[in-house]
């Protein structure tokens, strides 16, 4: 029998992480880096939960909504049944989101106003884990097929989301994909460390078993056409993502070297699943310097992925200046934190350097990168003022630009002016969490059946 | 008074004075009836009056026939009498003159003629127009006496009386209706050959000026019984004046409803020996214009007159308690359970003087909460009134000085001389015929009934599906019922309910919840279902009695039910019993599924499922079971409330009902309030069969919260059940549920009136609302969700009771609490507006009646310039009652300090207030409360705290739980909260659901009285909460004096409360501000009381609507505290408020940020937001606002489905009267400006100053009230709680003091009384010292003769009181620190003491120490017999220590030294003796947290508290 919870378990029961394989160890190897939670922790950060009467978690915090308090109270009772059908009310993959949300919910746990927040992704990771571990995680049971027919673009989150929701409703789904698996960023762009490939294989194979077809290596635009799509589907869904990355337009630009991360992810996780023999020595980091430019979680997976590779140094450069370590004062509760976060992949040996941009690239003489000039940045309301005199040379023979993305890529289909053809997640709305793609996924789901007057479950 | 608006004539209700004076020997002499005039004028200050000072509510006295002055006036008039017996005399109120007249007059001869008798002459009663005032003129009729008898002088006595019913009922129904208040042309104010009544709408005094009749020497009668009015209303009419025929009451039915169904019910099959055929011409019963009190009347004169003794048909309709928890014998209970088998009781407080001329009695409710008390001289006059000394009466006369006790009556036998005992009464009718016996051997056994319970095997499909078709949620499951399996009781949640009313909600509702508990404020009080459980009783019967005017074995032939809720077993062994007079069938209540117009299908259904029923009942089924269950495809529930009713009704209409037992086997209802409704509306018992089958899954499948086993977890779900059900009746002041059936007390919230009257006649929606097209809507939406739903897709979330992203919308969110917070910690206004837009912007989706309001300007907009300033407005603002205790320290100083500073007023809530901060502190800031309250616990509330106020407020209820109590668990009373409250940390504080001075109207009377005695300068408010019928209570509380009137929301409060009281209990505050606001309006008393409104006020929006609707003033209380910091975690009641808001915890307090200005910023906003509003709207002054209902409008962009039913024009009615009228603009003279104490004080001066001590002597009355109560406010103004030294001011008193004699007494002060003391003495003993002897000359022995009244030293924090003599019900209730000596209590003694000692040197009533928490009693226990007298709950029982000896003997020595009892002597010379009859009362926590406790018996203790 678990703890029975206290009035004041949230304040007497510090918070518990689990933490990372070490350093030493884990850089090693491609596998999972975080740890679990041993039972009877769970149970106890569990019991912190203060199932509050306003849940700020996904009140204000989880796109998804999850039932967060409801899920706590049924891991603490020990009904992780209960759990599992709870969070899968909202989450349709709660093994992945349990491993790469930022947990922006944690951010607004009532619990992290005063305090430490409860630590909402572990049980929810746990949920999902104990349920496929013990052969629970199964098909969901499907309306009776209505007989519409609904092609989805995109086998991301956003596309994996509503394919999952109108299936369960009665649809008819297929979802295409131009990569040789389904998955999108989830599969290629987060590296192994975080959320491990087979993983993501395991979850889409549910959704087949669900019902939800698949057609890997279809390029929409090229292998079938729009107008094919609409012609065989009653309604088309375009989740194509936001993959048209963000360049930075410096002198030295051209130089070897010098390359996108996702692409460098994207090659890497290729190789892991098998799709790749290897990375290519042009992509590999092994030996060298390597800078990414761009501290956001994009440039974070490029330094893990680099250690790993065998990279001499890791450098991570980032225009904005270091966020405080606590909550500034025009960033109070409930809104996200900014404040400044270390990954797992922060610890495995990269420097950080804040608020400075890059003013060129140098190259040497076989075109190759070997270095860049930088300076030092002052903010001035919403812009970077370069600090005279704080110019420097940063050595770099790879350089990895992760500054975000800016839209669809280029030739990605477009809904423009059709009937019945609706794009949703990063290619709807810009490049945004994991989270927010499921949470997106969801709506344009609703938003089809509703759209198609098909009735959707409670 | 016809209903317009939200006024309707039937929420009045009316309270009184009421007695008799008798000569026991049965001598006729004009000095009765001086003396009955005499005791009206003495119980004057319990009647009122209205706008109009000259008009009273009513008074009147009954006597007997005067024959020598008939005879005399017939011979005048030139007619003759036949003898003394043959000739009846109707005193009767006819049209006031002209053709009416004379064809009325000419109507009662016919019917005379028709019936066989004939009018021997008529007298034209004298009367005096100018005695009464203009208003009574207005409505005055003529007055008349009509002599009638059989031509031959065949009939005489009980036959005559029974001819004169028969005229008199046929005079009523046949002759037409006045205009002005609906009484008929005809009105016999008795009619009868021994009784005669004259009375009206006068006060007192008035009564022998207007009818010089009664100043007649030859005026003579043995008896005179007489009454003093005092209604809610100002619209009495001259018919309810009271007496009636036989009795005249004090007191309120509660279970009038009811009462009415079932009288109605009964008179198709009504059937008499002794009135034959005439019985038909009796019907109606019930007079349908008349009180409650005159329907009562009603009964028992049908009772009477059809052939039992006045008594006893008296103890068929107020029938004491006598459930298996009341120690009685079986005769007697063999006697009641008999009768209880024909009538179900006419519930409520009631004190009833009755008589048919020849017996006078008075009887008391089973709660006993209206005072009685008489007097008996040597020489046999007797005199009994709700007030000892309403008489003079030489004390060496006296032979007996008594009080009546809870369900006790008196009998006075003029024919014999006698006076008869309660016990002699009672034994003399148990005997009359083996009821015991009939009973035994007649009754229906059922083997197995009510053993262990079992849900059976639900085998027939998987719960998720029937969950879903009848809407259960994940809250259900787990919030409700897993609460109810585990502990066996309803769970507690806190912060009010902010969640859309039904009609509202875009989520299928459960019909249940249109609908909303009524509950008891002030005319009538709860009571208190756990403590004073001996009262209550969940009995019912199945079965019937075929009629109520014979009696016989075969009656006796009934299944009994010891509560309402049956197993699946029990209902099998129910629907198995066949035999006859019991046969069963099971009809489905459900409708078609499919069809295209669902509300039409639903009404095919309806009437199919009545004339199923009707068809089997006339095949003489008499057992009905309506179900639910396994409901073929393509069929839909019909929601098992509306399908009760529309049964019960049609059975009412063909006359079936009484003889029908409605079964309801239901897998919808699973709450308590679902319980209560169907109960309410017909069905004799339910089967939750869903309930009971998730309840054993959950145990099956191990998910509750805590492992338990099946049986256990069923039983405690029931039990929790009825305990639910107990706490919703006696919220009502109902004891019975065999009285509450049926009994309607509930409103609907958004039903349309068409659905009502069809299926609910008389339940009332004021605002109309859906229909059965939308009902059907809702049922099908689940079926569709039950077919469609997986099985294994968890339930919806629901969101009642915490916001869910897929439940209910709430107001608070996590979205407009942050952008409240952050708005006012940065003053950014532009926030402010966007989280006040979240709130007032529901054009799309409503949560709240107001929401759906448009407010049209006054004029054009004036600059914002020209609008008063904010400061100007925010002087209208409050903070909510909220207890240091329930707040932390912080919030509660935080809150204090800000309305402080903006002219405002923070509430101190009723927990006492800490005296430090009665002084500004170092920093400048005021700490102290403005508003002190006044709540039912009256936990510190001393002579220091009431004079440190501004505003005193007595808390009738609370938004949260109306009607309800509270309880500050030991664990939570700290160091600080024990020393404020005046009692010991660690010991439970208990708030009794009721105030025990305020049992009714007169009673807050008499509080406001004492509370503006306790502090001159304060003023007083009422605090009420809004339910139907509100406007007329606070009507009642303009006419007691009251400053200020709040009428609260059911839907704030921040306390913790039962969850089905904080969302089923009371209505929106909209409702009841508008009727508040009409009804004063047109009782012409709005303009001398303030009207103020509270319940989840959050922007200006709020409050121009609320000033709009007639509110000048506005509380707020959960807004300012999420500012401070509060997160709407709602869990209060826990202690665990993580942000140092609702908690005691030093760690978690430490947590608070919130400070004064954040608060202060709050209210600017408010204040901004409303002046932006006054100027759009054109108005530059705030009271120009007040009550221009006429501005406000539907919103017609409103487009939600359910939303179009309602209908708002009775809440926008406006009273057509001058502005000045509709507002606040003549404060009321003080009632206290004649006080004796008055006269005291200048001779006092010296004394109070601290200097010479002084003695004074007078005389009393019982018109003296709270005596030496001013005196002490200045005490405790000079000196604080400290007071004087002991002896500074001796008062010396001889006579009969009033109520509340030395009330707030502080220290320092010694009221010494020769003589008697009413009701209330000792109310908030603040130090002082009160002593009690009867008067000089007395030779009754004082031990065996009550000297004082009902609850004494109620909220006592310190002194000592000596009473010499017996003291009524409920001794020392509340006290935490007074010491008194008494020779004798009554019921409930020591009742929720927390503190104090007291000694009783006498016999004790039943259920003492109940709720007792600490302080410790000696009991001097002659018979041995204590223990069965005594409530054990919370208390041990043992011998004296020789501490305890010590202590007790010097109590009985100071006794004995001030008073010079000679019981006390006699106990004292023979100390040995006697110390060993004492034993020693002492609650077990009091005695864990002195430290006596072994650590054993602590830990077996906790035990016991952990498996609670």
């Amino acid at each position: 029998m678990n703890p029975l919870p206290h009035y004041r378990s949230f304040f007497d029961l510090p918070r518990v992480d689990p933490g990372y394989r070490p350093v030493k160890e884990r850089v090693r190897d491609w596998n999972e880096v975080e740890q679990h939670l041993a039972p009877d922790e769970l149970a106890r950060q569990a019991a912190r939960c203060m199932d509050c009467g306003i849940p700020f978690c996904f009140g204000a915090g989880c796109p998804l909504k999850n039932p967060i308090p409801d899920m706590n109270a049924a891991v603490l009772e020990n009904r992780w049944e209960d759990a599992l059908q709870l969070v899968l009310t909202t989450c349709p993959y709660p093994e992945i989101t349990g491993r790469i949300c930022p947990a922006l919910c944690e951010g607004s746990c009532c619990n992290a106003k005063d305090g430490d927040a409860v630590t909402i992704r572990q049980i929810e990771r746990e949920i999902a884990d104990r349920a496929f571990a013990e052969g629970r995680m199964l098909p969901r049971p499907v309306l009776p097929r209505n007989g519409l027919k609904v092609a989805v673009v995109g086998s991301g989150p956003t596309g994996l989301a509503a394919a999952s929701d109108l299936n369960l409703w009665g649809f008819d789904v297929t979802v295409y994909e131009s990569a040789k698996h389904a998955g999108g960023l989830l599969r290629y762009g987060i590296p192994d460390f975080k959320l491990e490939k087979w993983m993501v294989e395991r979850r889409v194979d549910l959704f087949r078993q669900e019902g939800v077809r698949f057609e890997c290596g279809v390029q929409v635009g090229a292998d079938v056409s729009m107008d094919y799509l609409r012609r065989k589907f009653d309604g088309v869904l375009l989740a194509c993502g936001a993959r048209e990355p963000r360049n930075l337009k410096v002198p030295g630009r051209e130089l070897k070297g010098i390359h996108f991360a996702l692409d460098f992810l994207t090659r890497q996780n290729q190789v892991l699943g098998g799709e790749l023999a290897d990375v290519g020595g042009e992509w590999s980091a092994k030996g060298r310097d390597v800078v990414v430019i761009g501290g956001g979680d994009t440039g974070s997976d490029c330094v893990g992925t680099s250690v790993r590779h065998g990279a001499k140094s890791v450098t991570q450069i980032e225009i904005l200046p270091k966020p405080p370590a606590t909550r500034a004062g025009n960033n109070p509760w409930p809104d996200w934190p900014r404040i400044l976060r270390s990954s797992s992949s922060h610890h495995e040996g990269c420097e950080r350097i804040f608020a400075t941009n890059t003013l060129a690239f140098e190259g040497d003489e076989a075109g190759r990168v070997y270095g860049i000039r930088c300076v030092q940045v002052e903010w001035k309301g919403r812009q970077p003022v370069a600090k005279p005199g704080t110019e420097f040379f940063q050595k770099a023979d790879l350089v990895l630009l992760a500054m975000g993305f800016t839209g669809p890529e280029k030739g990605a289909p477009s809904a423009d002016g059709l009937k019945n053809v609706w794009t949703a997640g990063d290619m709807a709305t810009g490049p945004s969490l994991v989270v927010w793609a499921a949470a997106r996924g969801h709506e344009a789901a609703r938003q089809i059946a509703a759209a198609l007057r098909a009735p959707v479950k409670a | 008074m016809k209903a317009t608006g939200l006024y309707d004539p039937r929420f009045e209700h009316d309270a009184c004075g009421v007695g008799f004076v008798l000569n026991l020997n049965g001598r006729a002499e004009h000095r009765i009836v001086e003396k009955g005039v005499e005791v009206l004028m003495n119980l004057l200050h319990r009647g009122a009056t209205g706008a109009d000072p000259d008009t009273g509510d009513g008074a009147g006295l009954l006597i007997q026939i005067p024959d020598g002055f008939f005879r005399e006036e017939a011979r005048r008039l030139g007619f003759a009498l036949p003898e003394a017996g043959q000739y009846g005399v109707g005193f009767l109120f006819l049209p006031p003159g002209g053709k009416e007249l004379a064809d009325t007059k000419a109507g009662v001869q016919r019917i005379l003629l028709e019936e066989g008798l004939c009018a021997l002459g008529w007298r034209e009663v004298p009367t005096d127009a100018q005695a009464v005032g203009p208003t009574a003129r207005a409505s005055m009729p003529s007055f008349w006496q009509v002599f009638a008898a059989e031509p031959k002088g065949k009939l005489a006595g009980d036959a005559l009386e029974r001819k004169l019913l028969v005229v008199r009922k046929r005079a009523e129904h046949e002759l037409g209706r006045k205009a002005a208040d609906h009484s008929p042309n005809a009105y016999a104010a008795s009619f009868s050959c021994r009784t005669l009544v004259y009375k009206g709408m006068m006060i007192a005094p008035q009564v022998p000026k207007f009818y010089p009749d009664l100043t007649d020497a030859r005026m003579v009668s043995a008896v005179a019984v007489v009454h003093q009015r005092y209604s809610t209303n100002t619209f009495p009419s001259w018919p309810l004046a009271q007496p009636f025929r036989m009795l005249a009451h004090n007191g309120e039915i509660n279970t009038l409803r009811g009462n009415r169904n079932a009288m109605a019910a009964r008179e198709p099959k009504l059937k008499s020996e002794a009135f034959g055929r005439d019985v038909e011409k009796l019907l109606p019963i019930l007079e349908d214009f008349g009180s409650d009190s005159a329907n009562l009347d009603n009964v028992l004169e049908l009772l009477t007159l059809g052939g039992r003794e006045i008594h006893h048909a008296m103890l068929m309709l107020i029938p004491q308690a006598w459930g298996s928890k009341y120690p009685m014998g079986p005769d007697l209970r063999g006697f009641f359970e008999y009768h209880a088998g024909l009538m179900e009781p006419w519930d409520g407080p009631a004190a009833v003087a009755f008589t048919d001329g020849r017996l006078v009695g008075a009887s008391l409710d089973r709660n006993g909460l209206r005072p009685v008390r008489y007097a008996v001289t040597q020489d046999g006059f007797m005199v009994l009134a709700s007030e000892a000394g309403v008489l003079d009466v030489p004390a060496d006369q006296v032979a007996e000085k008594g009080s009546l006790r809870p369900g006790t009556m008196l009998l006075a036998d003029l024919a014999t001389g006698r006076l008869m005992k309660d016990a002699e009464i009672k034994m003399h009718l148990a005997r009359r015929r083996p009821y015991r016996r009939w009973v035994e051997e007649n009754h229906i056994a059922i083997h197995g009934f009510y053993g262990a319970v079992d849900a059976g095997d639900d085998a027939d499909g998987p719960l998720a599906t029937k969950h879903r078709l009848f809407g259960y949620t994940r809250e259900d499951v787990r919030t409700i019922l897993d609460a109810m399996a585990v502990k066996g009781a309803e769970p507690v949640g806190s912060m009010g309910s902010d969640q859309p009313l039904a009609v509202l909600s875009e989520k299928p509702q459960l019909f249940y919840w249109y609908f909303k508990q009524l509950f008891a404020q002030i005319t009538n009080p709860p009571i208190d279902s756990i403590r004073e459980e001996l009262v209550m009783s969940l009995m019912t019967f199945l079965g019937h009695s075929p009629d109520i005017l014979s009696e016989s074995p075969a009656h006796a032939q009934l299944v009994k039910l010891q509560h309402p809720i049956l197993s699946n077993a029990d209902l099998a062994r129910i629907q198995n019993l066949n035999r006859a007079g019991f046969q069963s069938a099971t009809v489905k209540m459900d409708f078609d599924a499919t069809a295209a117009a669902p509300g039409a299908a639903l009404e095919r259904g309806l009437a199919e499922l009545c004339d199923r029923v009707l068809a089997l009942v006339r095949a003489d089924v008499n057992l009905i079971v309506l179900s639910d269950r396994d409901l073929p495809e393509g069929r839909a529930p019909i929601p098992a409330l509306l399908a009760t009713a529309a049964v019960n009704q049609a059975l009412r209409e063909t006359g079936f009902r009484t003889g029908t037992g409605l079964l309801i086997e239901t897998g919808e209802a699973r709450e308590t309030m679902h319980m209560a409704l169907l109960l309410g509306f017909g069905a004799a018992a339910i089967n939750p069969y869903l309930a009971f089958a998730t309840v054993a899954e959950l145990v099956r499948t191990d998910a509750l919260s805590v492992r338990t086993n099946a049986p256990r977890a069923l039983q405690n779900y029931i039990k929790a059940l009825n305990k639910g059900l107990m706490k919703i009746m006696s919220k009502m002041g109902i004891s019975t549920l065999r009285s509450y059936r049926n009994g309607q007390v509930f409103e609907a919230v958004g039903l349309a009136q068409s659905v009502l009257d069809r299926y609910f006649t008389g339940t009332v929606s004021r605002v109309g609302g859906i229909g059965l097209d939308e009902i059907a809507r809702e049922a099908l939406a689940r079926v569709a969700d039950a077919q469609r739903a997986p099985t294994a897709a968890p339930l919806p979330a629901g969101g009642q009771y915490a916001w869910r992203a897929d439940g209910e919308r709430h107001l608070w969110t996590a979205q407009s609490i942050s952008a409240l917070q952050q708005s006012t910690r940065t003053g950014d206004w532009e926030l402010y507006k966007k989280y006040a837009a979240q709130i007032n912007d529901q054009a799309e989706k409503q949560s709240t009646l107001r929401g759906l309001f448009a407010i049209r300007p006054a004029g054009p907009a004036v600059p914002l310039d020209d609008v008063e300033p904010e400061e100007a407005i925010m002087r209208r603002f409050m903070t909510g009652a909220m207890s240091f205790g329930s707040l932390g320290q912080e919030v509660h100083e935080t809150l204090a300090i800000a309305m402080n500073r903006i002219g405002g007023r923070s509430n101190s809530g009723e927990g006492g207030e800490d005296p430090a901060r009665y002084v500004v502190g170092p920093d400048g800031a005021n700490r102290c409360s403005a508003i002190k309250q006044i709540a039912s616990g009256r936990f510190g509330v001393t002579a220091e705290y009431l004079n440190h106020a501004q505003e005193l407020q007595i808390k009738i209820a609370q938004g949260a739980k109306p009607g309800e109590g509270g309880q500050l668990p030991g664990h939570k009373v700290t160091a600080d909260i024990a020393r404020v409250r005046h009692s010991t940390p660690g010991v439970t504080l208990i708030s009794p659901p009721p105030h025990h001075d305020i049992y009714s109207i007169e009673d807050i009377a008499q509080l406001i009285y004492d509370l503006r005695c306790a502090n001159d300068r304060a003023e007083i408010s009422v605090k009420l909460v809004s339910e139907i019928g509100v406007g007329t209570v606070a009507a009642g509380v303009a006419k007691a004096r009251a400053d200020r009137v709040l009428i609260s929301g059911y839907d704030g409060g921040t306390g913790a409360s039962p969850l089905s009281s904080i969302k089923h209990a009371g209505a929106p505050w909209e409702l009841g501000l508008a009727e508040t606001q009409q009804t004063l309006v047109l009782n012409r008393l709005r303009d001398r009381i303030r009207v103020q409104t509270d319940g989840q006020i959050k922007t200006g929006r709020d409050v121009v609507i609320g000033a709009l609707l007639g509110a000048e003033e506005f509380g707020f209380a959960t807004a300012p505290l999420v500012v401070c910091g509060c997160m709407m975690m709602r869990k209060c009641h826990t202690n665990g408020c993580p942000f140092g808001v609702a908690t005691q915890d030093p760690e978690l307090r430490k947590r608070f940020a919130g400070k004064p200005e954040y608060v202060i910023q709050f209210f600017r906003f408010i204040a901004r937001e409303t002046r932006e509003l006054m100027a759009q709207l054109g108005f530059r002054k705030f009271e120009d606002m007040v009550g221009r209902s006429d501005l406000l409008d539907t919103n017609k962009a409103v487009t939600f489905w359910k939303a179009q039913g309602l209908d708002f024009s009775a809440v926008f009615h406006r009273v057509d009267a001058q502005p000045e009228e509709c507002r606040f603009t003549a404060p009321q003279p003080s009632p206290i400006g004649g006080a004796l104490d008055y006269e005291l004080l200048p001779q006092l001066e010296d004394a109070l100053a601290g200097k010479k001590p002084a003695e004074l002597k007078r005389n009393i009355r019982n018109v003296d009230r709270a005596v030496g109560t001013l005196i002490s406010s200045r005490i405790a103004r000079q000196h604080g709680h400290a007071g004087l030294p002991d002896g500074q001011i001796t008062l010396e008193f001889e006579g009969s003091a009033g109520q509340s004699f030395g009330a707030f007494a502080a220290k320092g002060l010694t009221l010494t009384l020769r003589g008697e003391a009413n009701d209330y003495l000792g109310k908030g003993l603040s130090g002082g010292r009160i002593v009690v002897t009867p008067a000089p000359g007395a030779d009754f022995d004082p031990a065996q003769n009550t000297i004082a009244g009902n609850v004494l030293l109620y909220g006592a924090t310190c002194g000592e009181v000596y009473l010499n003599g017996r003291a009524g019900e409920r001794f020392a209730v509340r006290n935490s620190g007074a010491w008194a000596v008494v020779e004798g209590v009554g019921d409930h003694g020591c009742e929720y003491m927390t503190g104090g000692r007291v000694a009783i040197l006498g016999p004790t009533g039943v259920n003492f120490a109940a709720g007792m928490s600490g302080g410790i009693a000696y009991v001097l226990d002659e018979t041995g017999l204590f223990d069965a007298k005594c409530n054990l709950e919370m208390v041990d029982l043992e011998m004296l220590g020789p501490d305890d000896e010590r202590e007790l003997k010097g109590m009985i020595e100071r006794h004995a030294q001030w008073t010079g009892s000679p019981r006390a002597k006699t106990i004292l010379a023979d100390w040995a003796r006697w110390k060993d009859s004492f034993i020693k009362v002492l609650p077990m926590e009091y005695r864990l947290v002195l430290g006596q406790m072994s650590r054993d018996d602590a830990k077996t203790q906790r035990e016991e508290k952990a498996k609670e």
